[in-house]
């Protein structure tokens, strides 16, 4: 299991030499957030999970979703094609405190790249935002539901599979939505 | 020579266009006296209008302040004189104001840096809960304006390549609407849309392209300079908003307004062409007061 590395927005903003504000706001913060968080993510080894908190947000543009949330997920490969060769090692991702205000700038930005992402909310339950078909909810709530581990065992938590149970978790794990690893595949997790 | 360009009585986004007709007849450096002497009434957009007027010119426009005291005292009070004297050579004095006016959300503010769009949204994130408020939109909406703020104001960073101004009111429109309303206004001196967007359209040369094909492209489409489908998203945003808000935007630049219309204002023509040019691009939002249900 990976070990979640907290990302506190409010300190990449900081950072960022943007630290008289508490919004994320204007697209050029974003860019500079952004390369806070990557200079962050590139200090970690092997497979990573980042948690990306916005719960000190107080207001998140779409400009600065895009630049921050949309630009990330898509340098470490969550837009590619599943046949196209992923960033290695992956980096995974998971947002932590989004509110609905936050979410009202991050949807429309989410859809219009095709991406989707999992937000954790304060009880610790993850659910999915962004673009997603029925087959992927439900795979990925399998995952979920089981905990994780081989194909087979996830499996088995499933009423009735009609679907190539093997290819919808690899093409979710190229999405970033669940973790690849030799064992089998893994919710994005905050333990 | 100097040519004389009267400031009408009531200065708002129809009359403005009067001031328009005679410049775009003049070369750039010609000499020009704005007389608002007998100007009693301007919208923030009229009042930006001027200041993005003067600031497109060659040389710095004379001007002639409102007789009016309360006029004068108003403008003032929008902190329309203190940018104007930068601008603008006053032929006469006008009233220097310390106190805001309680109508202006948000007083005549330029917008050169990325720096002026966050103090824009800090400030009127601070007071973005009684604007909507006093339209009868839950406090939850009060992110929605800021957002609607943030995103006007940056476009002139990121795509004007020239400085602008902001300027919030609230009023009440009882004759013309039954409510009261809010009014963003937005402007550059800038590139506006059509040369903003000319590099990309130039692989489509078989289209129709001019400034209204570039505002029908930027805010019907969304289309961006930038091949990034990303971009482009702040524009298709305040059209969410507006249209959640029942509220009119309407967007001109060069020699065409374009507007999204909502159903008290939709004997207006959505696509208006063949103004006279005026550089840059000019944002005015409407937001009236919820209807109850």
């Amino acid at each position: 299991m990976l070990t979640p590395i907290p990302l506190d927005l409010r300190t990449a903003l900081s950072l960022a030499e943007c630290d008289l504000y508490s919004n994320l706001v204007t697209r050029s913060t974003g860019r500079a957030v952004r390369g806070q968080l990557e200079s962050m993510l590139s200090e970690m080894q092997g497979h990573r999970l980042a948690v990306l908190d916005f719960s000190h947000v107080g207001m998140l543009d779409f400009s600065c979703a895009d630049e921050i949330v949309a630009q990330l997920l898509l340098r470490f490969g969550a837009g590619l094609p599943a046949t196209a060769p992923a960033p290695e090692p992956p980096s995974y991702f998971m947002f932590r405190g989004l509110a609905e205000a936050h979410l009202e700038a991050l949807e429309p930005v989410l859809e219009r790249h095709g991406l989707a992402l999992v937000s954790e909310a304060a009880d610790g339950t993850t659910q999915l935002v962004g673009v997603v078909d029925t087959d992927e909810a439900s795979v990925w709530q399998l995952v979920v539901r089981s905990g994780g581990g081989a194909v087979e065992a996830i499996a088995s938590f499933a009423d009735t599979l009609r679907i190539d149970l093997h290819a919808r978790l690899v093409a979710l794990a190229r999405r970033r939505l669940v973790i690849q690893t030799a064992a089998g595949f893994h919710p994005l997790r905050h333990h | 020579m100097t040519t004389l360009l009267t400031v009408p009585p009531s200065l708002d986004d129809a009359s403005f266009e009067s001031l328009l007709q005679p410049l775009s007849e003049l070369p750039d450096d010609a000499r020009v006296l704005l007389d608002a002497r007998h100007a009693r009434w301007a919208s923030p957009y009229g009042l930006i209008g001027l200041l993005t007027l003067a600031q497109a010119r060659g040389n710095r426009p004379q001007f002639y302040p409102p007789e009016d005291a309360n006029t004068a005292s108003y403008w003032a009070r929008a902190g329309f004189f203190r940018h104007a004297e930068r601008l603008m050579e006053f032929l006469r004095p006008a009233p220097r104001s310390r106190t805001g006016d309680s109508n202006f959300f948000l007083e005549i503010t330029p917008i050169t840096k990325t720096e002026d769009v966050h103090g824009v949204v800090q400030h009127i994130q601070e007071r973005s809960k009684a604007i909507m408020e006093t339209l009868g939109f839950p406090p939850s909406s009060s992110m929605g304006f800021s957002v609607v703020m943030s995103e006007s104001c940056q476009n002139i960073i990121e795509h004007a390549g020239g400085p602008g101004w902001v300027a919030v009111q609230t009023y009440d429109w009882q004759k013309r609407l039954g409510r009261r309303v809010v009014v963003i206004a937005v402007s550059d001196s800038g590139l506006g849309f059509r040369q903003s967007l000319e590099q990309r359209h130039a692989r489509n040369t078989s289209d129709r392209w001019d400034d209204g094909a570039a505002l029908e492209a930027a805010v019907l489409r969304a289309t961006s300079r930038f091949s990034d489908p990303g971009r482009g998203q702040g524009l298709a945003g305040i059209r969410k908003y507006m249209g959640r808000w029942d509220a009119k935007l309407t967007v001109r630049s060069g020699t065409a307004r374009i507007g999204i219309m909502p159903a008290w204002e939709e004997d207006q023509r959505a696509l208006v062409e063949q103004l006279p040019h005026f550089a840059g691009a000019q944002y005015q939002m409407i937001i009236p007061q919820a209807v109850s249900p």
